[in-house]
């Protein structure tokens, strides 16, 4: 028995047993096991309302849910995706690998930690509750418009509070996880010799820190017109209801990038492992990363072409928007150029990361089309908007995050993943999800709005192939599930460095790491 | 020629069946676009090509990076033994590729500049109508020319709960439509009267916010006679899916004629409000009105829909006087879904209404005549 491991068997404080490990932990990795749980929990949930949402637009005519039930799917959906999965699901992946990454002992606040957490639980609750009060959850869409908003009842006002859990939630989490990477370096890591994955959440944090209080203060807003007599949003009382918009989108479209730039870090990180070359422009990487995420303060109103502003304001903020492709399509030339005369191989992570590449970069396309605000005129709030944000998000966000889980899966678990069963999820769900929302598109360009629960016959056709492809999309995803659960029951044992081709510090750790990581600073040498 | 009668008979049934058969391949092609709706405005047509133009350097790009892409997954595969080369840097690559695309992106906003401004001159109307969005219908108001109406969902409840099959126009077919003369300037001033709806004709290549209590503009020129269809694209609770837009351009002489018909059934309708009315009357036509305007809401059944929209058969106050009950539908309730019906109904559609929720599902408490309305107001 070494040192170290007597070390650690004579420490009082190892990991208390059952449930109050879980409620007591302020370990980073117990964190971000619980997050990812989570998201987990989260995406069932809100796939149960996509399935639903696809269903009742099978076919034309209303079949299985009133128009007022529809409403409250769609919103829970865009509100469940976003707040209680993406977001939680990078967290936790932060929890697990930022500490590992950086080579540090934990994070910065360890009980913050633990608290981050614990907020998210009693505001899904609060969220998922609203559906069985009276009147029902918020049938507003994820975006909370009034005056529509100020019509709801009380599950309005109990959505109001859970989103105030969850952007608590994301703030504390936001700080330690900034904190952590500012102070809890190797000594010897500098700025720029951190993995992209880090630099990316570092970036995050901040628009995170930025970005949520400006929600916390809008949907505050609402809480007051709706109950203590303000007329922040009511025309009647000297308010404007396209105020609400310039704040909510001033906190949405930085959420946007919150959503994504850590998805950029984990395809920087991905790609090269697998082409066993060191990533193209590391720092043409870095300055895109920071030059994406000061943009994204510069460009909200172009979520409201259609409401009618002065053209400079139009003009301001269609060029400004444009101008985000610049640095967007530096990372995407880099991402080629890591493959060029690489030596590739293709395992599961990979295969996510390149699809990443491939159909993020749709998404970025109907995105420039967007931004051109004479075309926006025909697309706002029709099925082209909702194909390029599922084309960001899922194809985007939720592939980056596959192939995290299974890049990482190995060092967590300490148990290789079944490559076969991984490949039948990622084929499965890649030809799906564009069966799913390809055809969007083209019922965007015809003129299907979005959020509606019956159309017009000539949106038929599409319609059904989008269903046909949601319901096996759906169906794939518990492939997933059975991976990572054979995963954690066992499996091959999974040596310290996963991947020959992977780069950086968690890597020289066994699988699965101990309890403690790095508890003797590491010493980097450049 | 003996030919000729045979023509002659075939003919017209040839006619016939070729035009069937282009309305229906028509209506299964129409399922199949992947493109813009066919503009028939002047900005819709600069909206369809600038579109084009952004569509065709998407895909230039995308086939170039891709192509480059997959070229490098198939060549430098492992599997065939390539050993990878780990250079990580090259400026002038670098900066190339972030001048390039930037070039691009200047070319592209050159046209869609003129667009916008384009699009933002409303100056010069030949017409100017002002529109309304209600919770959940739309109100024309012809400025000028003293015509106003209300225009809603024609589609029948059977076909949206299938109980019998969908016309060719499903849910994009309202009882009265905006009617525009050809090649003039119509201006539309836009507004709402409860929450935020937008005026959406793809064909026109408008789509304008309605927002109540601020007024916004927005303008088109149609380029040919025909029927255009459109919807609300903001969400606005739960009849949003049902309130088409149907816009009629005529020819000027078509408009015309339509302008003197509503002036004079606007008239026949103010000397209509001085009349008394049976119960079986304002029975028939209460109906209509109350599947127009009101059973979204209250449902058609009338027992509403529990703890968001109350049930009207058998509330106190639908039974009650007559007079509280003529004052919520005139004035509604502040601060609920309750609208104010006073602008929107005219006196005897009001009693028709008021007097239908008062004798159905149950209900018994007599009729209310156009006058008693009219006092109340
Ligand atoms: C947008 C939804 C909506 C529409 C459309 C609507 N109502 Fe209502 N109505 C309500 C709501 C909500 C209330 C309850 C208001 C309150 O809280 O006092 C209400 C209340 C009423 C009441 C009082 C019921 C009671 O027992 O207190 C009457 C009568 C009524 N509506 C009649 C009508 C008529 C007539 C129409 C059509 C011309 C109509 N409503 C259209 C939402 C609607
Ligand atoms: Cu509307």
């Amino acid at each position: 028995m070494d040192a170290h491991t007597a070390h650690a068997a004579a420490e009082p404080h190892g990991p208390p047993a059952g449930l109050m490990r879980w409620l007591t932990t302020t370990n980073h990795k117990d964190i971000g096991t619980l997050y990812l749980w989570f998201a987990a929990a989260m995406f069932l949930l809100g796939g149960v309302a996509a399935m639903l949402i696809r269903a009742e637009l099978y076919q034309p005519g209303l079949q299985i849910t009133h128009p007022d039930a529809f409403n409250q799917l769609t919103s829970l959906h865009g509100l469940i995706m976003i707040f209680g999965v993406i977001m939680p699901a990078f967290t936790g992946l932060a929890n697990w690998q930022v500490p590992l990454m950086i080579g540090a002992p934990d994070m910065a606040f360890p009980r913050m930690n633990n608290l981050s957490f614990w907020l998210l639980p009693p505001a899904a609750v609060l969220l998922i509750g609203s559906a069985f009060v009276p009147g029902g959850a918020v049938g507003t869409g994820w975006t909370l418009y009034p005056p529509l908003f100020i019509q709801g009842g009380i599950g309005y006002d109990m959505a109001i509070f859970a989103i105030h859990l969850m952007g608590l939630s994301s703030i504390l989490g936001a700080i330690n996880i900034a904190t952590t990477i500012v102070n809890l370096r190797a000594p010897g890591m500098r700025l720029m010799d951190m993995p992209m994955f880090i630099w990316t959440w570092l970036v995050t944090a901040f628009l995170l820190i930025a970005a949520m209080p400006v929600l916390a203060g809008a949907v505050t807003m609402l809480l007051m017109d709706r109950h203590f007599g303000t007329h922040f949003f009511d025309a009647a009382g000297g308010g404007d209801p396209v105020m609400f918009q310039h704040i909510f989108w001033f906190f949405g479209h930085p959420e946007v990038y919150i959503l994504i730039l850590p998805a950029f870090g984990i395809v920087s990180t991905v790609i090269p492992t697998f082409a066993r070359k060191p990533l193209f422009g590391y720092r043409s990487m870095v300055y895109a990363t920071v030059s994406i995420a000061l943009l994204s303060f510069l460009v909200w109103a172009h979520h409201m072409f259609t409401v009618g502003m002065p053209a400079a304001a139009q003009l301001f903020f269609m060029y400004a928007t444009m101008l985000i492709a610049v640095p967007t399509g530096v990372k995407v030339f880099n991402w080629v150029a890591t493959l060029w005369r690489g030596s590739i191989s293709f395992e599961t992570p990979m295969l996510f990361a390149l699809a990443f590449v491939c159909l993020f970069t749709i998404g970025g396309f109907s995105g420039l089309v967007l931004a051109m605000a004479p075309v926006d005129v025909q697309l706002h709030d029709t099925y082209y908007v909702v194909a390029h944000f599922h084309y960001v998000l899922v194809t985007g966000a939720l592939f980056a995050i596959y192939a995290a889980v299974y890049y990482w899966l190995p060092k967590w678990t300490g148990h290789m993943y079944d490559e076969r069963l991984a490949r039948w999820h990622f084929w499965l769900s890649v030809i799906s999800v564009n069966v799913l929302f390809f055809p969007m598109h083209f019922l965007g360009l015809a003129g299907m709005p979005r959020r509606i629960p019956d159309y017009a016959l000539q949106f038929a056709a599409y319609n059904q192939i989008a269903s046909i492809g949601g319901f096996v999309f759906g169906a794939a995803q518990i492939l997933l599930a059975i991976v990572v659960f054979k995963a954690i029951r066992g499996g091959a044992p999974a040596p310290a460095r996963v991947w020959e081709g992977a780069q950086g510090l968690e890597w020289t750790l066994p699988s699965p790491p101990p309890y403690h990581s790095f508890t003797t600073p590491l010493r980097m040498t450049p | 020629m003996s030919g000729l009668p045979c023509v002659r008979r075939i003919g017209p049934f040839a006619v016939q069946v070729t035009a069937a058969w282009a309305a229906t391949v028509s209506t299964v092609w129409a399922q199949w676009a992947i493109d813009l709706q066919p503009p028939k405005a002047e900005f819709a047509q600069r909206i369809y090509d600038l579109h084009v133009l952004i569509l065709l350097v998407c895909l230039g790009i995308f086939v170039v990076v891709f192509g480059a892409m997959f070229y490098a997954l198939w060549r430098y595969r492992k599997s065939l033994g390539h050993t990878a080369r780990p250079f990580h840097e090259h400026t002038a690559v670098e900066v190339a590729w972030t001048l390039i695309p930037f070039l691009i992106l200047v070319a592209m906003a050159w046209p869609a500049t003129q667009a916008v401004l384009m699009q933002k001159d409303t100056a010069d109307p030949e017409l100017t109508i002002k529109v309304t969005g209600y919770q959940w219908k739309w109100e024309y108001d012809y400025l000028t020319l003293g015509v106003k109406f209300m225009s809603s969902l024609a589609t029948p409840r059977e076909q949206i709960e299938g109980r019998a099959p969908k016309d060719a126009h499903y849910l994009l077919e309202v009882d009265a439509p905006m009617v525009v003369p050809v090649g003039k300037k119509v201006r539309l001033l836009l507004t709402a009267n409860d929450v935020i709806h937008a005026w959406w004709v793809p064909a026109l290549g408008v789509k304008q916010d309605a927002i109540p209590g601020f007024v916004r503009e927005a303008w088109f020129r149609a380029t040919e006679p025909g029927v255009y269809r459109g919807q609300c694209a903001e969400l606005c609770g739960t009849g949003h899916a049902f309130m088409p837009i149907v816009v009629e351009v005529r020819t000027q002489e078509g408009f015309e004629a339509w302008l003197r018909e509503r002036q004079l059934a606007q008239a026949r309708a103010a000397a209509e409000a001085q009349q008394r009315f049976t119960l079986k009357e304002l029975m028939a036509r209460g109906e209509r009105v109350y599947a127009a305007h009101c059973s979204a809401c209250h449902q058609a059944n009338g027992r509403g829909l529990p703890g968001v929209f109350p049930a009207l058969a058998g509330s106190k106050l639908v039974l009650g006087p007559a007079a509280a009950h003529i004052d919520i539908v005139l004035n509604g309730r502040p601060g609920t879904a309750m609208a104010a019906f006073r602008n929107q109904l005219s006196d005897v559609e009001l009693a028709a209404v008021i007097t239908y929720e008062r004798n159905t599902w149950g209900n018994a408490a007599g009729v209310v005549q156009p006058a008693e309305v009219k006092a109340r107001r």
